[in-house]
């Protein structure tokens, strides 16, 4: 049984107050909830400060590309079905560098864990807007807003039919925790999309922002119930709904491969020699022996 | 050789031109004859003007001639492609009724054959059995194979193939008997392979212990996908076409970060995709293999034809300075043995490996020796239980005098392997102070030392001290080995140097080949001479001559010879 201190590792480099902090505390309490030592946990990472995550939490990582930890943590689950794998990834990473990836891993499902820590501004790189940054965020390089619509995440996940859609709110840690550990014992793709106010970038969407439009969804709410899990993943403005918002039972990347499905591939070793067989193919039979001359 | 015939089938793309060449091809390899073929084809799938050219023999052969025996037209419109610009008539056997026959021209009625037979379908068929009795080739294993290849189709289509082919045969022996066949009688077998380049790259992928493997479609590349996807299930293997050649190497690099053996094979175009996925392998550690197939760029270039236009962008893609591998095969043979010693290589030193070849290589077949299994293992170098310890104390990117760190994978009791693309100290973890990233550099450049100890020697063939020596890399081996022969038939003293490592490149030897020749010549399919360019480089020593071919067709070993001896007239 491990304890908050097992998972202890190097100092942060996050701004005071920001949203990440509380992301961090929840994923530790949701892998401790979840009974996993740190060398049991693998967490896949791009670039930016969602991506320094796994610094910051003892655990085995692979901290990639910008926009490709999807891709990344796909290959690593195929190769390694035993290990829980655990993709924590910003707006910017995900849906923008990446957003081909996120398209394709929608489609693909691997049985991977999606924590995207959306804070609808650049971090890194120093305020310039994201993909969902809304059209009023004036920026360094957007003097005029950005001059493209902010991304649906959610509403494009229910209707590419991922299998676990979720919200939540970086200011609700217990809440927050909760979904981690429902997404993590989720198998398929389960995306969570953190609202993560930052609070040295993104002066609109603030802690007292969020504070006045966040809610929980009702009780009876039916996950399962496909267009209201669309009409809720649009609604934005004066409410934002947090939870978990849709749930499809559908097959999981690997479930038709027996590569992936007999468990990892590196309990399998293969000889050079199994290869034999194969060469048959390429000897071709004669059907009569040599012509007399 | 007393036997030596070139033959080519023709036509439209879309009318069966591959799979035609490939059924003679299958029936004279298997009937002890030695085969070399390659193909052109257009970038279309309808159409145009396409070839798969069959040379055949008694003898190992390594090379294409120009000079055609044969041709099967399978499209008369399109003839006057393949007529040769100078020299012998080939006889033609093109669809048509025996009266319209005209000198060389021979008429075999295929397309009314194969509906006798039941099918129009079958056309080719019949026009298989003619060539065979043009070849002077008995018939009984055309219908061995007609009988494997269409037995799930049922035994009518068996049937009725059968009997389309016989109709072509007897049709070519009663009407054109007075006519000399071509010599291409059945032989003692030879036992050996008929393997393609991208055939002998994806059976040593297999051979080499690959788990993961993850591409997008591209030529010269898709066969490898196309024949390990077929072969995942039994082979146990995961094969996954990504989104895109980003996808591709970043899913490759997170199986390998898993421990599974992983490779991908992509094109000049895709490889700018993955560019930067190689230096995140580079940064890592990560071990992966990458097959290169090349086509004449840049950009879309020619997509379906052939170049060795990307040897530097091999040795110098990605940002940052990393060590890698470079290996480039010469034939079907040599892309087995280079494929899965590049593999092991990887792992050894856990830094990308690059298998560089091209379209002609990819698409060629040839009657190959069956590869040795004996001795082949597949080396993982993987950190002992000692090495990892306990008590999270595991360090993936310990400092070592190899440069190689103990690699330790994920999920393994007491440790954590934490891989960084940013700048890292031993345990995987960011930092930014001068002193680690300068140690780090030297962890990854240190292992250069013990791959330069690992490096292939440069293959030197022919006589010693040449007057003569012709230097080449990759899929032009086979050809200047005839250019050389042909060379030295005329009296010279001819040597023949092929190099299959290009990276780390064997400086010391080359330079030691370079000083005991007369007349150097490097012949590359590319324009500006990138081989030539390395051996400076890396030698100091400038080679005399270059012959450059970039017409995106491979070079044939007589237009070789004559190049060779034009350059040597003008410097008289």
């Amino acid at each position: 049984m491990s304890i908050l201190k097992d998972y202890q590792s190097q100092a942060t480099t996050w701004c005071p107050h920001c949203g990440n902090f509380n992301i961090l505390q929840a994923m530790k309490t949701a892998l401790i909830e979840l009974g996993l030592e740190p060398w049991q946990v693998c967490l896949v990472s791009g670039i930016g400060q969602a991506a320094k995550l796994p610094h910051y939490l003892k655990c085995n990582y692979f901290n990639g590309l910008h926009g490709r930890a999807l891709p990344a943590a796909t290959g690593l689950k195929a190769a390694r079905p035993d290990l829980p794998v655990i993709v924590t990834t910003g707006d910017g990473d995900c849906y923008g560098e990446g957003g081909n990836h996120f398209l394709h891993a929608l489609r693909r499902n691997p049985d991977i864990t999606v924590i995207v820590h959306d804070n609808q501004v650049y971090g890194l790189t120093k305020g310039q807007a994201s993909p969902t940054s809304p059209r009023e965020l004036v920026t360094r390089t957007q003097p005029h807003g950005p001059q493209s619509e902010p991304f649906a995440p959610l509403a494009l996940a229910v209707l590419l039919h991922a299998p676990f859609v979720a919200r939540g709110y970086a200011g609700d840690l217990p809440h927050l925790k909760d979904l981690i550990v429902q997404a993590v014992s989720h198998r398929g793709l389960a995306l969570v999309d953190v609202l993560q106010p930052c609070v040295t970038f993104n002066h609109l969407n603030t802690y007292e922002w969020y504070a006045e439009r966040v809610y929980p969804l009702e009780e009876g709410y039916d996950p399962t119930d496909r267009a209201a899990a669309l009409e809720r993943a649009q609604e934005w403005g004066e409410r934002i709904p947090l939870g978990v918002l849709y749930r499809e039972e559908r097959s999981v990347f690997g479930d038709d491969l027996p590569a992936i499905s007999r468990g990892p591939v590196t309990e399998r070793p293969r000889t050079p020699q199994q290869v034999e067989s194969l060469l048959a193919e390429f000897e071709f039979a004669a059907a009569h022996g040599v012509a007399p001359s | 050789m007393a036997i030596d015939l070139n033959l080519r089938v023709s036509g439209q793309a879309g009318q069966g031109v591959d799979t035609l060449g490939t059924l003679l091809a299958e029936v004279l390899h298997a009937d002890g004859l030695h085969l070399f073929t390659h193909q052109d084809y257009m970038s279309r799938i309808r159409g145009g003007h396409n070839y798969y050219q069959l040379r055949i023999a008694d003898q190992p052969l390594t090379a294409a001639r120009e000079k055609l025996d044969l041709i099967v037209a399978l499209d008369e419109r399109g003839l006057q492609e393949d007529w040769p610009v100078a020299g012998p008539r080939p006889v033609v056997l093109v669809d048509g009724e025996f009266e319209q026959s005209e000198g060389l021209k021979l008429r075999v009625p295929w397309a009314r054959l194969a509906e006798e037979a039941g099918d129009a379908r079958y056309a080719n068929t019949a026009a298989a059995g003619a060539a065979l009795a043009q070849l002077g080739h008995p018939l009984e294993t055309l219908l061995a194979r007609l009988e494997a290849t269409f037995a799930r189709r049922g035994p009518e289509v068996v049937a009725g193939n059968q009997q389309a082919a016989r109709a072509g045969y007897a049709f070519h022996l009663e009407h054109f008997s007075r006519m000399l066949p071509l010599h291409a009688p059945v032989l003692p077998p030879h036992g050996q392979l008929l393997l393609s380049g991208v055939e002998a790259i994806a059976l040593a992928a297999l051979a080499g212990g690959v788990q993961f493997y993850s591409g997008y479609p591209m030529t010269p590349t898709t066969g490898i996908l196309t024949y390990l996807a077929q072969h995942a299930d039994g082979q146990d293997l995961v094969v996954e076409q990504a989104e895109d050649e980003i996808a591709a190497i970043n899913m490759c690099l997170g199986a390998a970060y898993g421990g599974a053996r992983a490779m991908t094979a992509t094109s000049g175009g895709g490889f700018c995709l993955m560019v930067e996925g190689l230096a995140l392998a580079g940064m890592t550690e990560t071990p992966i293999v990458i097959a290169l197939g090349q086509r004449p760029g840049p950009a879309t270039g020619l997509p379906t034809r052939t170049e060795q236009g990307e040897l530097w962008f091999a040795l110098h893609a990605g940002h940052g300075e990393f060590p890698r591998l470079v290996y480039a095969p010469g034939d079907p043979t040599e892309a087995f043995e280079l494929t899965f010693l590049a593999l092991n290589q990887a792992d050894k030193y856990q830094t990308p490996a690059l298998l560089l070849y091209d379209q002609y290589l990819a698409d060629m077949t040839a009657t190959v020796p069956r590869p040795d299994f004996s001795g082949l293992t597949v080396d993982r170098h993987l950190a002992t239980a000692e090495e990892i310890g306990g008590d999270y104390q595991y360090a993936r990117y310990a400092l070592t005098d190899s440069g190689v760190s103990p690699r330790a994978l994920p999920g393994t009791p007491g440790a954590v392997v934490e891989v960084d693309s940013d700048e890292h100290d031993v345990h995987g973890h960011i930092i930014e102070d001068a002193e680690t990233r300068k140690a780090m550099v030297d962890k990854r450049l240190r292992k250069s030392a013990g791959m330069r100890q690992d490096m292939l020697p440069p293959l030197l063939t022919g006589d010693a001290e040449p007057d003569l020596l012709l230097l080449g890399w990759g899929s032009t081996k086979g050809c200047l080995a005839e250019a050389a022969a042909l060379l030295r038939q005329s009296g010279e003293r001819v040597a023949q140097l092929h190099c299959p490592q290009l990276w780390p490149f064997p400086a010391e030897a080359m330079s030691a080949v370079l000083q005991s020749a007369r007349r150097t010549f490097v012949i590359e399919n590319n324009a500006t001479g990138q081989f030539r360019g390395l051996i400076s480089r890396e030698t100091g020593i400038c080679p005399d001559e270059l012959v450059a071919k970039y017409d995106g067709q491979p070079f044939a070993p007589q237009e070789i010879v004559a190049a060779v001896r034009s350059r040597r007239r003008e410097k008289a």
